[in-house]
């Protein structure tokens, strides 16, 4: 029992039992932290395999920004989330039968692969004396440069697609143009009326 | 695989201590503190009034475009990290193949700011 | 690096010019998007001839194996762009009097199209899954366009939330795959994939089976079919249009693709598949579509069902049957692509209608239109000497080759049930009484374009050959990875 096999299992065993809460948990709010503990727990088991730059993504990006999009969500619908997860465990045969396959062919893939292993080795993920973010960056930006902008052209849509969806003009007639009330003179504001007497405007 | 685990011991140790510690915060009061509840104590607490309605209430949905637009610059840094990493090895064509991708997100965003997303009202 | 841009010219004419439409349609001062429509349809107009053009280098790949030009992707890649900017063409006034003119519409259709290119040059698993997503995500936020109408958004999300699912399967079993060849090129798959003592590597089964089934999602053939009917029916009709022709086109063309180049020894593996994919589409085809009441749901057991036929000559596997598929696919695209221009034209006083019985009695008011989508359903039944004939002659010729029997007499008979709702309009346009209002007059475009598809589909059998070549060059092209040129072949033909 090493500190590695120790870290492992307590990573792995968090984010199983968070991963659990996460749909079992009544308050969404609760929901989206429990993501976010088993994003942690994930970030963790990638270090433990050496995807080091990984785990730094899944902290950056989903814990960062995803699980904030998430909370916003929960907090944007105005459902009452404890009538709509009570049908939420009645899934669990379901979900559970989809589990159990998936399951069983992963101990497939992995009867089989101890077959290939000595066979067919994989290349390492990365070369020796290297970190994971510069092994990276030496091949995707040049040798696998359409990937890289393919990824581009996809953030793109993604940009334009959120615009046309959701973005609301709104009319709001008060709204403060700074610019063109420093540009406004007396000239423009004041109009000086000569007003006869007896006779009004 | 050991050296690995090395070099974050100390991270390791951090949160070791956060959790012992946390857990404790929590575990304690349970013991140590008075514990008397009654139905008036328990009672959400609105100026004196009974509640009105839920705490819960709509957000408007321009949250959700920010925390969108937030997201895919969110990525588009992420593959500035490597990039930044490497980036004496890349040479002049790794760092036009970068501009090219910045430029494509920048024309993303010159599109948001004139449809006037980044305003709040 | 030059030699690669040239390759991938087309779609980066496709990628650069969306760019510039974007910035045209943000910074222009009044409504520019009848500009940008015209200019995404002459993109995708220059991107299709490009792309013609490249079959003349033969077969060559780009950026280190990713990316790959060959007679195949070339006719297949024009065809796309073509059927996208008719699309384009077609929505221009639907959009316009729905009020769902935006600019971003064309914009979207165009990167769309970029995706499909590059999904029908993918020639490794991550340039296939890039491909995929591109034009995926494009087509999620197309048919939530409408997003004030709870119909629209709901297909919006549905074919989001389904899509996703079946993304997930496809990396899945692109990921296995991987993890057993050791490597996402095509030609090395199918170097690591070979039968061992008469058996495939049963891991690498698993992962081919989920593969199929992402790809299976993505032309909407049974059992991955289910979100066909609800995005077709709740997107705006001119979407669906789109939804129906382009997308299908290319994702055909990388389902042969991968079929074919990466697994071409493990065919005794995914031919079974195809063969159950494809009997059961065009059942589900031929019986789901009899009772319904709506056009556009119709016409999306309709494709389902065209998938099945046009699956029976991919599940042959000769290059007979892919040059069936690539001639059904394409005949399939114009008589869809017409059959819309007539739906898009079924327009009252109060707005569009969208009912099978609002056709009543269309021979005697509006003629013309009558007898356009008239044609183009029996065209879509298959009933000699229509265009549709002839994809479906093909196909089932080369599945009997193949020794198919039962698919193809199977493929028989759901095409005869499938001629009952078919020639039902046929006889409501033409039998019935008309009911009391009137159909607006037929926008110029599309009237153009319902006679053109409509006089194609007519007189196709005078002289089918040049479609025929052109299939048949390209389907070489994909199975023997030679260069074949396709289009200098037929230019120089007596």
């Amino acid at each position: 029992m090493t500190l590695t096999s120790l870290a492992f299992y307590l990573f792995a065993s968090v984010s199983v039992a968070s991963a659990f809460m996460v749909i079992a948990a009544r308050n969404p709010v609760y929901s989206v932290l429990f993501l976010i503990l088993t994003f942690f727990n994930s970030a963790g088991l990638f270090i433990l395999m050496g995807a080091e730059f990984l785990a730094l993504i899944l902290v950056v990006v989903y814990v960062g920004a995803v699980a904030v999009l998430f909370l916003f969500v929960v907090m944007m619908l105005d459902i009452d989330f404890a009538e709509l997860s009570e049908g939420f465990l009645q899934y669990l045969p379901i979900g559970a039968t989809v589990g159990l396959i998936l399951l069983l062919e992963l101990l497939l893939v992995f009867g089989a692969s101890s077959r290939l292993a000595d066979s067919n080795p994989l290349p390492r993920a990365t070369p020796e004396g290297m970190t994971n973010a510069e092994a990276l960056g030496r091949v995707l930006y040049t040798d696998h440069i359409y990937y890289f902008q393919a990824a581009g052209a996809i953030l793109l849509v993604a940009m334009i697609g959120a615009i046309v969806l959701t973005l609301v003009k709104s009319n709001n007639p008060r709204r403060q143009n700074i610019a063109e009330q420093n540009a406004r003179t007396k000239e423009d504001g004041v109009a000086l009326v000569d007003v006869k007497p007896g006779q009004g405007l | 695989m050991q050296d690995l685990l090395s070099n974050y011991y100390p991270i390791l140790i951090f949160m070791a201590l956060a959790a012992v510690i946390t857990l404790a915060l929590m575990v304690v009061p349970l013991f140590a503190a008075p514990h008397n509840p009654d139905s008036e104590k328990n009672a959400p607490y609105e100026c004196g009034f009974e509640a009105f309605d839920d705490a819960r209430m709509k957000f408007d949905v321009k949250f959700y475009l920010v925390a969108i637009l937030f997201i895919i610059f969110d990525l588009e840094v992420a593959f500035l990290f490597p990039w930044a990493v490497a980036f004496g090895e890349v040479g002049l064509f790794g760092f036009w193949s970068m501009m090219f991708f910045l430029g494509v997100l920048t024309i993303g965003f010159a599109y948001e700011w004139r449809k006037g997303a980044l305003d709040w009202d | 690096m030059f030699n690669d841009i040239g390759l991938i010219l087309p779609e980066l004419v496709l990628f650069l010019g969306a760019m510039g439409l974007l910035m045209l349609g943000a910074f222009s001062s009044k409504d520019a998007t009848r500009t940008v429509d015209f200019g995404a349809i002459i993109l995708l107009l220059v991107a299709a001839v490009l792309s013609l053009t490249q079959s003349q280098n033969g077969y060559a790949t780009a950026f280190n194996g990713a990316f790959v030009v060959d007679g195949f992707a070339a006719l297949m890649k024009a065809l796309t762009f073509v059927a996208t900017a008719i699309a384009i063409l077609m929505s221009r006034d639907f959009m316009a009097r729905e009020k769902l003119a935006r600019f971003e519409f064309s914009v979207l259709l165009v990167l769309a199209a970029t995706g499909m290119g590059m999904m029908i040059s993918a020639n490794d698993l991550i340039a296939l899954y890039m491909g995929i997503e591109l034009q995926s995500l494009a087509l999620y936020v197309v048919a939530a366009i409408n997003r004030d109408s709870l119909r629209s958004t709901e297909s919006g999300l549905k074919y989001f939330v389904l899509g996703a699912l079946s993304s997930g399967l496809l990396l899945y079993g692109a990921s296995l795959i991987y993890g057993f060849s050791g490597s996402i090129e095509f030609a090395e798959i199918a170097k690591a994939f070979q039968p061992v003592d008469g058996q495939l590597p049963i891991a690498m089964t698993i992962g081919l089976v989920f593969l199929i089934a992402g790809l299976a999602f993505k032309i909407s053939a049974v059992p991955f079919h289910m979100w066909t009917p609800d995005v077709y029916e709740g997107a705006p009709t001119a979407v669906t249009a789109f939804f129906a022709a382009a997308p299908k086109l290319a994702g055909m063309a990388i389902f042969l693709r991968v079929m074919l180049t990466a697994f071409p020894d493990a065919i005794i593996a995914w031919q079974q598949i195809i063969i159950f994919v494809s009997f059961a589409s065009m059942l589900l085809g031929a019986f789901a579509a009899i009772g319904q009441q709506n056009i556009k749901r119709l016409m999306a057991y309709s494709s389902i069902g065209h998938m099945g036929f046009a699956l029976v000559g991919f599940a042959a596997g000769t290059q007979d049957g892919v040059s069936g598929v690539i001639l059904y696919m394409t005949l399939y695209a114009i008589m869809t692509l017409g059959t819309f221009a007539c739906i898009l034209s079924m327009r009252r006083e109060g707005g569009m209608v969208e009912r099978i019985d609002n056709l009543a009695g269309l021979s005697q008011t509006r003629p013309f239109m009558a007898a356009c989508l008239a044609i183009m359903m029996f065209s879509l039944a298959g009933i000699p000497p229509m265009a549709g004939f002839f994809g479906k002659l093909f196909v089932f010729r080369a599945a009997i080759d193949a020794g198919l029997y039962g698919l193809s007499i199977l493929g028989v008979l759901s095409s005869v049930v499938g001629a009952y709702y078919y020639l039902r309009i046929v006889k409501i346009m033409y039998i019935d009484a008309p009911s009391e209002d009137d159909y607006q007059p037929m926008p110029r475009e599309l009237s153009i374009m319902a006679g053109v598809m409509a006089g194609f589909a007519l007189l196709f059998f005078v002289y089918p050959a040049p479609l025929i070549e052109l299939s048949n060059g390209a389907a070489a092209a994909l199975l023997n990875g030679a260069g074949t040129d396709v289009v200098t072949g037929l230019l120089s033909r007596p």
